[in-house]
């Protein structure tokens, strides 16, 4: 009984984490088509800057929260200034340049940084349930992922910046005949979703020793997931997060972690060659 | 393209033979072999890629199979023509199988990149969790994060004593590459290579023309595969060790910088852009006040925004501009050319 509590637990947290790691590039895939390959950097630095903020004596939460996103958001918005602005419509193109801009930052990093693991201890003691002890700070991440996934489900749906960004989205032409400016909606989409990048990667840096190279840990996941969520950004990012993480869960208590993790791309292989567009292009079409 | 004639195919022969007795005056042959093998490494997904259309972010996968292939057929067979073979055909069928899966299946651009960069993922995260005694083939332990050292060296064939090393190995190297280069050259001559860049320009027109898509772009990868193999088995010989740093994000992403800076499409930009890339970071690697990934994310930003045909096309059309504008020039202004020149 206790197992079966810690195995839904962990369950619901892998799913949740999953869901938190690609959410920042779903919304750019999702909005602007613009695959980011330089997001797992992007959380790298979220995890820097939150850490940094710590250790300069600021309250954790007020760090991650607060300062990881803006500090990244801000990254983002120079970055798509620079490089990003001038690649839309080129999807592979983008794809490269951001590659580029990933090794770039993990350089920068490593010169600012060193080349050493860093870590902040986690806020939230464990708690017991029976004979084992759960991570009191899953929790937290849970908990953070659902407002954030209500959050952007809320701001898309019920705000007139929602509806011109969804506009945006489906026919840019229109958008900009109507007279909003389709390069300053993208270059807010492009803020927002470094931003949600950055709190992604503050909210797991206590969880994880943060390298200069963690980035690359993150952006297989995250871009699988994506991509094998397919064009919704909502509804594909909870339905393949919710694959993945069950897959992976199921494999790594059944085997091992590392099993876990290779089920988990192995699934990713086959889901792409059944749904080749994915999960939304099939199922909960329309949706958000 | 232009036609391959004896003229041009010998004099190609003969600038080769030059410039591998020449390389080694100038510079060391352990530093020279590798870049070899790079340029090799390039030259596959440059095949792939610039003439098949195919952007695959798993060429590092075929290259680290092809090494691992080879350190372990080694370790069992002891001696090295033999384990040569293998480490050619098992990164092949593997591309093989994983590119009928793919192109079978009529995935796009992006999902074929995700697919072979998972791929090159697992072949990561497996070779590094192989650490303990139960991971054996044959008698090789796959040894995990270390990596497999202590192989048996490429030898004469039938002579596993007679070691191919130092020199000798750099000149067999250069001596693969040649002859890669020109099957490479003569398979894009052949109805099959023109099929295969028609696939890239069009894949519909080609298709409706009766020509199966899918079964071309498989044999395509799987040539690429079998190159980026032999580059890996070579690298095995020159490392001496094989470890799941050859499966990594960062030599996957660097083959695709070499591709970019050298020139798609093009069959020498590939191997020139990774011999003179490898040879630059080697270079960074020397000094330590700039980390040399900055570099690299650089000139892969830099080309893609400004130079995106590569290198070698740029220079190749400065170059015909030049000489094209001088054809043209009237003998009266190319007098005044001249006499500016002499002021």
């Amino acid at each position: 009984m206790d197992l079966a509590a810690v195995i839904v637990v962990e369950t619901v947290y892998v799913i949740a984490s999953l869901v938190l790691i690609s959410a920042g590039l779903a919304i750019v895939f999702g909005m602007m088509k613009v695959i980011n390959l330089a997001h797992g950097e992007f959380m790298m630095m979220g995890g820097y800057a939150a850490i940094t903020a710590v250790n300069l004596g600021i309250n954790i939460y007020v760090a991650i929260l607060v300062i990881a996103p803006l500090v990244v958001g801000v990254i983002g918005l120079i970055v798509e200034r620079l490089v990003i602005r001038h690649l839309y419509g080129r999807l592979v193109d983008t794809m490269l340049a951001t590659w580029g801009l990933s090794l770039f930052f993990v350089g920068i990093v490593t010169m600012i940084f060193g080349n050493t693991t860093t870590g902040i201890s986690t806020p939230i003691a464990g708690i017991t349930v029976g004979n084992y002890q759960i991570n009191g700070y899953n929790f937290f991440i849970i908990v953070v992922t659902i407002l954030l996934v209500l959050a952007i489900y809320l701001v898309l749906k019920s705000t007139r910046l929602g509806l011109i960004a969804r506009g945006t989205m489906q026919r840019s032409d229109m958008a900009s005949a109507l007279g909003y400016s389709p390069d300053r909606i993208y270059m807010a989409t492009f803020f927002v979703g470094s931003a949600v990048s950055g709190l992604a990667g503050a909210v797991l840096a206590p969880l994880v020793g943060l390298g200069p190279s963690s980035g690359g840990a993150y952006i297989a996941k995250a871009f699988i997931t994506v991509i094998a969520g397919g064009p919704s950004v909502i509804a594909g990012l909870i339905s393949s997060g919710t694959v993945f993480g069950i897959v992976n869960q199921f494999f790594t208590f059944a085997m091992s972690p590392v099993i876990g993790e290779v089920a988990l791309l192995v699934c990713a292989v086959i889901l792409l060659r059944l749904l080749p567009q994915g999960i939304t292009a099939r199922f909960f079409k329309g949706k958000m | 393209m232009r036609e391959i004639t004896l003229q041009r195919f010998t004099l190609s022969i003969i600038i080769a033979a030059a410039l591998m007795l020449f390389l080694p005056v100038i510079m060391n042959t352990f530093v020279l072999t590798p870049l070899l093998i790079y340029g090799m490494l390039g030259m596959s997904l440059g095949l792939i890629w610039g003439f098949g259309g195919i952007l695959c972010f798993g060429q590092a996968a075929f290259f680290g199979l092809g090494a691992y292939a080879y350190a372990i057929s080694a370790i069992n067979i002891g001696e090295s023509t033999i384990p040569m073979l293998i480490a050619v055909m098992v990164p092949a069928i593997f591309a093989a199988v994983l590119g009928a899966m793919m192109f079978y299946g009529r995935l796009g651009d992006v999902y074929l990149g995700v697919i072979t960069l998972v791929v090159t993922l697992i072949f990561f995260k497996f070779m590094n969790s192989t650490a303990g005694p139960d991971y054996v083939i044959g008698t090789a332990r796959l040894g995990g994060f270390n990596g497999i050292p202590g192989f048996q060296t490429l030898n004469i064939p039938g002579l596993p004593d007679d070691y191919i090393y130092g020199d000798s190995l750099y000149y067999v190297t250069f001596v693969l590459l040649v002859v890669a280069y020109w099957l490479v050259n003569w398979l894009l001559q052949s109805p099959f290579g023109r099929v295969a860049v028609a696939i890239r320009e069009n894949e519909q027109r080609v298709s409706l023309m009766g020509y199966d898509i899918r079964a071309r772009k498989t044999i395509l990868f799987a040539i690429g595969g079998a190159i980026a193999g032999l580059a890996g088995a070579l690298f095995a010989n020159w490392a001496e060790i094989v470890t799941p740093g050859l499966f990594s994000l960062s030599q996957t992403a660097e083959i695709i910088i070499w591709c970019i800076v050298g020139g798609l499409g093009t069959r020498l930009g590939p191997i020139l852009g990774a011999a003179g890339l490898a040879y630059l970071k080697f270079l960074l690697g020397q000094q330590a006040f700039i980390d040399n990934t900055i570099i690299m994310g650089l000139i892969l930003v830099l080309f893609v925004l400004f130079l995106p045909k590569g290198l070698i096309p740029a220079i190749e059309s400065v170059w015909k501009l030049s000489v094209g504008k001088r054809r043209r020039c009237h003998p009266s202004r190319r007098r005044k050319g001249r006499a500016i020149t002499n002021g």
